[in-house]
């Protein structure tokens, strides 16, 4: 036996990166990390943030921890994308640019990558996790301890994929890993295997989480809230988890099928031996269509929620709104083989799915009217939210366009896999799910953190967001047209296309300045914070149950369970002075627990020790984590109590801020 | 709010860049814009219509947005007067409409979907003046081989076709999966081992197009390009007897080395080759099971998982 192999598995000095730039992403990466430890050390939090924020099952913490984290994937999902700008700007002609192919094309990787799973997916949850029991009227979700679970797994999986800058390479063969070029043959290296346990990891918790809230928002209404008295978000939530229970699944087969070919010499996918590579591309879609309307519908959700309050008028058309969701979520099954018409299938299987994907169009127009109608005879505010909002429906729009067109199996042809189709699904991704998420972020700031944010530089930031966003996808869609295909690390100078990359990089560097607006923003209204304070609970004339508890929320929510005897349930009770009878009872709560952050440590563990091929890690991981679930399993005392006194006091010091506003 | 200078500028700033778009785009090569044959303008004409049908949503919508967004604007003192706080939808046809409206545009975006996607379908094959002619395609890593079966000759990332001729592609990989696209004769097709698809293009004019890549296939995937030469009959003729007269053989071990991983490759010819050299580059992949299952045509469609066709079927998939 060797001994070198059997404990460091395929480790060895000539993974850790070699090329200068490679090199730098890697150190900063380091630096980042030391930087926070030492911070964290020097200001003594260890133990305030291991007891308040670590092993909390506060729904509300673990939310503000999703967008933290989730944050900071953003930057470095970000940084890729200058450097793929950078490289696109500059290698032309005879010039290679400032990357090599390989590194260029584990860039475009990682980014797809974190960017859906480690951005997206997480500022979703976060978003979820703050506002979705609170605006049901509950004081906690269904499962507060799988709630932390699933938390502790989507940041071990993030730190897998961060891992690979530093020891190892990550995946060159795309965001979704087509094989046979993600096969052993082609993709010798641990890079693929990165992508597939980090994608892993953070699925398992994604699709633990949309089983919790799914349950949560069945189960866990407030009294009279039946679902046709529910708020549009938390019914673009239902849509949307229903959507993840349905869909993760299939992502984890798939994922584990293409690891049994890589790690066991399987042939699922293999090019020969029996393997079909189709039968990939069908799955990973038959997920990857329903995710796109994962990330989108709470989106849709957020801007039911921003329109009507700062309209100052209820929601129009709630019905068709419903309505609409419900088709969303059974019509993204059904279109997933347009991400490959270009298979040959025929015409008629291309043009069933073309026609169902153009039928999605329909809820989709259906919802971009309810939103105009709820601003037809409004008071309408323009605070950052709205502004959001309406950088959306100009961007979403005509982005949707972009999609019918590539709907058509014809036109697709000609589109498909080109830079058009690129900038599609960045108008899609980053003005309706993006826009929407920062929208959501500033109108539920207040309520999470008790102070809004700065309106001067929320605005900048959308500005600059709007601007740079055309300038960045405009010249991809005109790309598109004069023949250039994506994920391109060179092309010939005679095509004419620089100017238009140029352009693009231009309009990279003005999103860039927003993301800097935003960081000013979140500086200046923390420095700012007592002239900011929210004191009623209330800063914007809400209207759903989420606005009727102080700011911040207690960590019970409601003193009292409130009863819903209508849609839009807080506005009705403020226009009839009912807010709130008070007789106060003790509350039972989920203790903290550092279980989730052990079990999430130890499938990291299994996670790096396959990726490696180290099997003892493995196994260690596995034993560690059915331990700790065990641990878990005997634990009775998991409950605290929260005393009607205690409560009280709460209640009687906001009720009071109340008045006196 | 905004001062005039500020809104000056703005306009000005929009201008501007109007106008350098539209001049730099004067001069460009749009290939998907200008097709050179039959099928890059049928897909050209899709596009048209689909973006007129959906202009009849998109420009309501636009105008409706900016219009209620300033007129109901608080700082508007007329919007008091107009506040419906509890408007909703003033009756439910209103509501049908906005229903009605978006389905009636698919409804017609359907047909166009059905007959286009069939019309256009890359497996029908097409007529043309002159004779039609066949051209296997073999992706490699990272170059294109094409081989010439009718007049035994191959070449690599260059094509040369004469023109209203019909030609019918068929194509494999000795690679990872690929997608053969020439935008200005007509749209892409996905190149795989183990299995053929097929594409059909006419070009109709001479001139000399752009072919690429579309799907990413590793380290050297950006290099996949390779020039068309649509020429007349005569020259097509003339450059085949050219070819056949100086070129060097196709042998095993020259393709052993066109196999092997290579970037940026240049131009190169091969005369005479071997005849069945696609047939056994297809097979190259597959399993004693796929192969006994495909010369036994009565179980070949059991084996057939999702409708590809696997590479002795030269139907068009159904």
């Amino acid at each position: 036996m060797n001994w070198t192999e059997f404990i460091f598995g395929k480790l060895s000095w000539s993974v850790f990166p070699q090329s200068p730039i490679a090199m730098g992403g890697g150190i900063f990466m380091v630096l980042v990390g030391f930087a926070i430890i030492f911070l964290i050390t020097y200001y003594k939090k260890w133990g305030y943030l291991w007891k308040h924020w670590f092993t909390s099952l506060d729904p509300k913490k673990i939310g503000v921890m999703y967008i933290a984290v989730s944050v900071v994937m953003l930057v470095r999902g970000s940084a890729d994308a200058f450097l793929m700008r950078a490289q696109q700007a500059t290698s032309v002609g005879a010039s290679q640019g400032i990357l090599s192919a390989s590194h260029f094309q584990q860039i475009f990787s990682a980014h797809g990558s974190i960017m859906i799973f480690f951005v997206a997916m997480g500022l979703m949850f976060g978003l979820i996790n703050l506002v979705v029991p609170l605006q049901i009227g509950s004081r906690d979700v269904a499962f507060p301890f799988l709630n932390s679970v699933s938390f502790w797994l989507f940041v071990a999986g993030a730190a897998l994929i961060n891992l690979s800058l530093i020891v190892g390479d990550f995946s060159t063969a795309g965001w979704l890993s087509y094989p046979p070029l993600s096969e052993l043959a082609f993709s010798p290296t641990s890079g693929v295997d990165y992508w597939i346990w980090s994608l892993q990891i953070g699925g398992l918790g994604s699709l633990l989480s949309g089983i919790n809230f799914l349950v949560t928002i069945v189960k866990n209404r407030a009294s009279g809230m039946t679902f046709m008295r529910m708020p549009m978000f938390s019914w673009t939530v239902l849509g949307a988890m229903s959507l993840v229970v349905f869909a993760f699944p299939i992502l984890t087969a798939t994922l584990a099928l293409l690891a049994l070919d890589r790690t066991l010499g399987m042939h699922f996918f293999t090019a020969g031996g029996g393997g079909n590579m189709m039968m990939y591309v069908n799955l990973i879609w038959a997920w990857g269509h329903p995710e796109v309307y994962i990330l989108i519908l709470p989106a849709f959700g957020i801007f039911s929620e921003v329109v009507p309050v700062f309209s100052g008028k209820k929601l129009a058309g709630y019905t068709s709104m419903v309505l609409s969701v419900i088709a969303i979520v059974f019509l993204s099954f059904t279109v997933w083989l347009h991400h490959f018409f270009t298979m040959g299938a025929g015409g008629d299987v291309n043009a069933f799915f073309g026609i169902m994907t153009a039928v999605i169009a329909i809820p989709t127009g259906v919802k971009i009217f309810n939103w105009l109608f709820t601003m037809y005879r409004g008071r309408i505010r323009f605070t950052s939210p709205m502004l959001w909002f309406m950088g959306f429906v100009v961007l979403f729009t005509l982005g949707g366009v972009a999609g019918v067109l590539l709907a058509e199996p014809a036109a697709d042809f000609q589109l498909h896999n080109s830079l058009f189709l690129v900038a599609h699904f960045h108008t899609m991704i980053v003005s309706g799910v993006l826009f929407g998420y920062f929208a959501g972020f500033t109108f539920w700031f207040p309520k999470i953190f008790g102070f809004t944010l700065d309106e001067r530089w929320g605005k900048r930031a959308f500005w600059a967001w709007l601007v740079g966003f055309i300038l960045a996808f405009g010249p991809l869609y005109i790309l598109g047209f004069m023949g250039a295909t994506r994920r391109l690390d060179h092309y010939a100078a005679n095509l004419g296309w620089q100017p238009l990359f140029i352009v693009a990089g231009i309009g990279a560097a003005i999103i860039g300045l927003g993301l800097i607006c935003q960081v000013i923003q979140m500086y200046v209204s923390i420095k700012n914070r007592h002239k900011n304070r929210d004191t009623t609970g209330d800063p914007w004339g809400g209207r759903s149950l989420e606005w009727s508890t102080s700011s911040p929320p207690p960590a019970y929510n409601f003193a009292v369970l409130p009863v819903v005897h209508g849609r839009d349930a807080f506005w009705t009770a403020k226009q009839s002075g009912t807010v709130a009878a008070h007789r106060y009872e003790d509350i039972v709560m989920p203790r903290n627990s550092a279980i989730g952050i052990f079990i999430a440590g130890f499938v990291f563990l299994i996670g790096f020790g396959i990726v490696w091929h180290i099997w003892w890690l493995a196994i260690l991981g596995l034993i560690g984590e059915f331990v700790s679930m065990l641990l878990r399993m005997f634990d009775d005392d998991t409950e605290e109590i929260i005393s009607a006194e205690h409560i009280r006091v709460h209640e009687a010091a906001h009720h009071s801020r109340h008045a006196t506003i | 709010m905004m001062n005039r200078s500020f809104i000056v500028a703005v306009v000005l700033a929009l201008v501007a860049a109007v106008w350098a778009t539209v001049a730099y785009l004067h001069g460009a090569n749009i290939p998907v814009l200008e097709p050179q044959g039959p099928v890059a303008s049928g897909e050209l004409s899709v596009m048209y219509i689909t973006l007129l049908l959906c202009a009849i949503i998109v420009v309501p919508v636009f105008v409706l947005l900016f219009w209620f967004a300033w007129k109901y604007r608080a700082s508007n003192p007329e919007t008091a007067k107009h506040h419906r706080p509890e408007w909703d939808h003033s009756s439910a046809w209103l509501e049908f409409s906005w229903w009605l409206a978006p389905t009636a545009i698919i409804a017609v975006l359907a047909v166009v979907a059905w007959q286009s996607a069939h019309a256009l379908d890359p497996y029908v094959p097409l007529k043309g003046s002159n004779a039609p002619m066949t051209i296997q395609v073999v992706a490699l890593d990272w170059k294109w081989l094409f081989i010439y079966p009718e007049e035994g000759i191959a070449t690599v990332n260059y094509l040369e076709i004469p023109v209203n001729s019909p030609v019918h592609f068929e194509l494999t990989a000795d690679a990872p999966m690929n997608s053969f696209w020439i935008p200005a004769l007509g749209g892409q097709i996905m190149v795989m081992p183990g299995m053929t698809t097929q594409l059909n293009l006419l070009a109709s004019n001479a001139g000399v197009f752009n072919g690429v890549s579309g799907n990413i296939s590793g380290a050297g995937f950006a290099g996949m390009t390779f020039a068309v030469h649509a020429v007349s009959e005569s020259d097509f003729e003339s450059w085949i007897n050219g070819v056949k007269a100086s070129s060097t053989p196709l042998t095993n071990a020259v393709y052993a080395s066109l196999v092997a991983p290579s970037t940026y490759n240049a131009v190169a010819i091969y005369a005479p080759i071997d005849a069945s050299l696609y047939t056994a580059i297809t097979m190259k992949y597959m399993s004693a099971a796929d192969m006994a299952a495909t010369l036994a045509p009565t179980s070949a469609s059991s084996n057939d998982m999702n409708g590809m066709n696997m590479p002795m079927g030269d139907a068009p998939m159904q």
